[in-house]
């Protein structure tokens, strides 16, 4: 016997993505790294909003979903137009090299 | 057969409230429009700047205009409910105003000087003043979170604009990285409230709060744990500072005095309205949180600040310790501790535009001579801008007739009525402990002499000149005559309270 997918099992996989791209984000320094990890973030918040609208039975948690994907479209554009401007400049593309401001 | 198709009802928009954005960010398109079509032709960087300024003022137009229909009319929501049009916005979307156009006028000289004269950095802090503004009017977290994005994303680029300077490359990419982090955090808030709720309207979440118990706390609290981490980042509170004192330090001058006013304004309109409109009920469970914060980013802002030697790093610690005392009159969750918040955001983006300015003078061609040793005898070089900026850092220290001074008292005193006197006190500490940072900087002004060849300091131009005056102005108005703007700001949150 299967027992049925409820939507907790969606909540929880999305809640294991959120953290393994937080961590990741903390931890890896590689910026094109860090970089997906946001992203994952910002899919686990995806997923949590589909969800939460089938299980509340409310298209409004579907639609942002939208809005979300619109942003982070707009997020990656930025995001790697700053990295290709430091790529330019050192050759290279870690979180270790970025040191000049500290203190 | 077709059954009988419901048509669609589309809400009913007042264009009203969307009007200041709308010509912000019209502005903005316009700027991007005139550089595509004119390339490299030399006007086209002139046009910019009336195009902006342009769009400034009739943004500024129209928020006179909600302010007076507000006044008369009462506060109303349009479009389901998505933008809440009352004063507590209206009174914010005039402090992001002022401070854009502020950092406008900062910037104008500052480009030409260094060769970025782009008209696309126009057009990207019109935009992103456009988010702000859709901030401090929206009425549901997912128009929060469109408009957090829409004021991040060009101030992403605005940071890392001077792509030569490593620093300000630098700047960008740490802004973009755990910007990008705090809006996905912010985001899986929204997604954990709308479960636990079922909307996302701020009215809506409270409305159920009230009348419904929540099957799942553990969601809720979660859920407004991540959004007060998220905006947390925006309005640099400590522990979410980390970003700042990099960022402060490495964007272009003006982009840090835009940051510093305004960003900061629009994340505070976002905070108040969360937990003030939506979890007001929630009070009790909040206050804790805010109590850690604020205390955090006192402490945080005015020791650290100490050790700094860097001018614009340590205007970034005594920004993060500004935000600790907004945080306050919040922390006294009273009409009073908001309106004293209101009034706080208003002062200080006057106070820190002003310093800035200095600082962009001082800093010379190039943005690099920041540090301490710069600043050495700079009253005997140019005894104007150690003036102003004397006066601009005892301002921020809360010295007696000005308007720094007015709005501490007035966060102390909301504190303290509403009973908070472990916060006043810490209040009244960190303000005591800051003081001999910024002491620090008029000393090195005005007792010392530079060990070498003094350095020149460029000349004030006009716009940047504008700046001081109307800084120095206000920050003293408010200083001897509080009166008027209190009773401005006490409007502002009576009407958002109703």
């Amino acid at each position: 016997m299967i027992a049925a997918v409820t939507g907790n099992y969606y909540l929880v996989l999305a809640a294991l993505l959120f953290t393994i791209g937080a961590i990741g984000l903390l931890v890896r320094r590689n910026v094109l790294v860090m970089f997906m990890c946001v992203e994952l973030m910002l899919n686990a918040a995806n997923l949590t909003f589909v969800t939460f609208a089938r299980m509340l039975n409310d298209v409004g948690g579907q639609v942002i979903v939208f809005f979300t994907l619109v942003v982070a479209a707009a997020e990656v554009a930025v995001g790697l137009a700053i990295i290709v401007a430091i790529f330019r400049r050192r050759q290279g593309a870690t979180a270790d090299d970025v040191d000049v401001l500290k203190g | 057969m077709i059954g009988t198709v419901t048509p669609i009802v589309t809400p009913k928009i007042e264009w009203l409230a969307l009007a200041p954005e709308i010509a912000l960010g019209a502005a903005g398109v316009l700027i991007v429009l005139a550089k595509a079509l004119m390339r490299r032709r030399p006007g086209v960087f002139g046009l910019s700047i009336v195009i902006a300024f342009v769009g400034v003022m009739t943004s500024g137009a129209f928020i006179g205009k909600q302010w007076v229909d507000v006044r008369h009319g009462g506060p109303f929501t349009t479009i389901r409910g998505m933008v809440a049009l009352d004063g507590f916005g209206v009174f914010l979307g005039m402090v992001v105003l002022i401070a854009t156009v502020l950092a406008l006028l900062l910037s104008i000289r500052y480009l030409q000087r260094e060769g970025l004269d782009a008209p696309e950095y126009l057009a990207l802090m019109l935009l992103s003043a456009a988010g702000m503004l859709a901030m401090t009017t929206a009425g549901d977290l997912v128009v929060v979170f469109v408009a957090l994005e829409i004021l991040s994303i060009p101030l992403y680029v605005l940071a890392g604009f001077d792509r030569r300077r490593l620093t300000s490359q630098e700047a960008g990419m740490k802004y973009f990285v755990l910007g990008a982090f705090s809006s996905a955090v912010f985001l899986y808030g929204i997604a954990l409230v709308y479960g636990a709720t079922g909307t996302t309207s701020l009215t809506g979440i409270a409305r159920f709060l009230a009348g419904n118990t929540v099957v799942h706390e553990g969601v809720l609290y979660a859920g407004l744990a991540l959004l007060l981490v998220g905006l947390g980042f925006k309005v640099a509170a400590s522990p979410f500072h980390m970003w700042t004192p990099d960022v402060y330090q490495g964007a272009p001058t003006p982009v840090t005095a835009f940051m510093a006013s305004a960003t900061k304004a629009a994340g505070f309109a976002a905070l108040l309205r969360v937990l003030g409109t939506a979890f007001g009920l929630y009070k009790a469970d909040w206050h804790l949180a805010i109590f850690g914060l604020a205390t955090l980013s006192l402490v945080v802002g005015s020791v650290a600040g100490l050790v700094q030697r860097d001018v614009k790093r340590l205007l970034a610690y005594s920004s993060i310790a500004h935000a600790g005392y907004v945080l306050m009159g919040l922390e006294a969750a009273t009409a009073r501790g908001f309106a004293a918040a209101l009034l706080y955001l208003f002062v200080y983006a006057f106070m820190v535009i002003g310093a800035f300015a200095v600082v962009l003078l001082v800093g010379r061609r190039g943005d690099e001579s920041h540090d301490l040793d710069d600043y050495r005898g700079l009253a005997g070089r140019a005894p104007m801008l150690a003036g102003a900026l004397t006066f601009f850092l005892l301002a921020q220290a809360g010295m007696p007739f000005t308007g720094g001074f007015v709005v501490k008292l007035q966060v102390f005193a909301a504190t303290i009525q509403a009973g908070q006197y472990a916060m006043t006190i810490v209040g009244v500490l960190a303000s005591v402990v800051a003081a001999f940072y910024y002491l620090r900087v008029v000393v090195a002004m005005y007792m010392s002499e530079p060990d070498g060849a003094p350095t020149p300091v460029l000349r004030i131009d006009p716009a940047t000149a504008l700046v001081l005056v109307a800084a120095v102005a206000v920050t003293l108005f408010i200083g001897f005559l509080p009166g008027t703007f209190l009773h401005f700001a006490r409007d502002a949150t009576l009407i958002f309270r109703a």
